[in-house]
C-alpha cells in the first residue's frame, strides 16, 4: 500500500515537472526576439549610472527593483530553512597541523579576494553577489576545516547583518524621495555612493545569509 | 583563422556534449553524491560556456553560486540524510536486538 502511495507521488511529481517544463518552453518560445535598442539604452546612460560597469549599472541601478527582490529572496529562502528544521550540532574536530595553517594563509587572502570583488563592480565584472559568494564559501571551507564560527542567529547583531542588504538598499531608494524624485531614483552626484554603499552591505548580508543556509536549519534557542 | 574558428567550432560542440552528458547522469543516476559531484561538474562546464558567450559576470556567478555554494549545501544536505539513515538503521538493529534478548524467555 504504501509502496502504491510512493509511486502516486512519484507520477504526481513527475507530472508537475513536465508541466513546468512545457510551461518554460513555450515562455522562451513566445518570448520577442532579442532587441538590440536595449543595449543601446543602457550604452546611452552609462553616464547618469554612477558606475562603468554595464551589468551593474543594469543590475543596482537601471533596474535596482529586481536586485532587490532577489535579496529579499535569499532571505526567505533562509527563513524557510529555519522554519524546517533545527541545527544539527557539528561534531568537534580538531584541525589537522596542515589544514589549520593553509586556513590561515587562505583567510585574508580570501577576504582581499572578497574586497577587491566588491571593489572591482563598478567598472569590470565583480559586485555584491559574487564578493558575498566568495565571503560565504570562506565560511564554509572554515566549517569543514574544523573551526567553529560562533554563527548563532538568535542574536540581534546577526539578524542585523543578514537583513543590513536589505535595508541598505530600500534605503538608498528612498534616497530619491528625500531629493524630490521618484522612489529608485539616484540624484547623479550620489549615485556611485549609493551603488558602493548597497553593495557593500549586499555582500555582507549574502555572504553571512548563505553561509547560514549551509549550515541548514536554525540555531537552536538557548 | 580558419583552422582557429573551427577549433573554437570544435570546442563549442564539445562543452555541449559535456553539459548534455554531465546533466544526463547528474539527473538518472541512482547514487545520489555521484549525481551532485556530476552537478558540480555541470556548473563548471556551465560557467565555460557564460565565457565563451562573453558573459564573465554571470560565470562569475555561476562558479561562486551555482557549483560552489549550492554544490556545498547538496553536499551538506547528502551528509544529514546519510546520518538520519545511519541513525534508522541503528535503531532498527537496537530493536531486534532486544527481540533476540527477549526470545529465549
Amino acid at each position: 500500500m504504501t509502496r502504491f502511495i510512493w509511486h502516486a507521488v512519484r507520477l504526481l511529481a513527475a507530472f508537475l515537472v513536465a508541466g513546468m517544463a512545457v510551461g518554460l518552453a513555450f515562455t522562451i518560445v513566445s518570448l520577442p526576439p532579442a532587441s538590440p535598442e536595449l543595449a543601446l539604452t543602457v550604452a546611452d546612460n552609462m553616464t547618469k549610472s554612477g558606475v562603468s560597469h554595464p551589468v551593474t549599472a543594469v543590475l543596482l541601478n537601471f533596474r535596482g527593483y529586481d536586485t532587490l527582490l532577489e535579496m529579499a529572496v535569499l532571505l526567505l529562502a533562509l527563513v524557510g530553512t529555519w522554519s524546517l528544521a533545527p541545527i544539527q550540532e557539528m561534531p568537534p574536530v580538531t584541525p589537522v597541523a596542515v589544514l589549520d595553517s593553509l586556513t590561515r594563509l587562505l583567510t585574508p587572502l580570501i577576504m582581499l579576494t572578497v574586497g577587491y570583488l566588491l571593489w572591482a563592480g563598478a567598472h569590470a565584472p565583480g559586485g555584491a553577489f559574487q564578493a558575498g559568494a566568495l565571503l560565504a564559501a570562506l565560511g564554509v571551507l572554515l566549517n569543514l576545516t574544523g573551526w567553529r564560527l560562533p554563527i548563532d542567529a538568535t542574536q540581534c547583531y546577526l539578524r542585523a547583518i543578514m537583513a543590513a542588504g536589505l535595508i541598505a538598499f530600500l534605503l538608498a531608494a528612498a534616497n530619491g524621495w528625500v531629493h524630490g524624485m521618484h522612489f529608485f531614483s539616484y540624484p547623479h552626484d550620489q549615485a556611485h555612493m549609493l551603488i558602493q554603499f548597497i553593495e557593500t552591505f549586499a555582500t555582507l548580508s549574502i555572504g553571512i545569509t548563505l553561509f547560514t543556509l549551509f549550515l541548514l536549519g536554525r540555531t537552536a534557542p538557548h | 583563422m580558419e583552422t582557429l574558428t573551427a577549433l573554437t567550432l570544435a570546442f563549442d560542440v564539445l562543452l555541449a556534449l559535456l553539459l548534455l552528458l554531465t546533466a544526463g547522469f547528474a539527473l538518472f543516476g541512482r547514487n545520489l553524491f555521484r549525481a551532485i559531484v556530476l552537478y558540480i561538474a555541470f556548473g563548471l562546464l556551465l560557467a565555460l560556456v557564460w565565457i565563451r558567450l562573453d558573459a564573465p559576470d554571470i560565470a562569475l556567478a555561476e562558479i561562486a553560486i551555482g557549483a560552489g555554494l549550492t554544490g556545498a549545501l547538496l553536499l551538506s544536505a547528502w551528509a544529514r540524510l546519510e546520518r538520519s539513515d545511519d541513525n534508522q538503521a541503528a535503531d532498527e538493529s537496537s530493536q531486534s536486538g532486544q527481540d533476540q534478548t527477549r526470545t529465549p524467555h
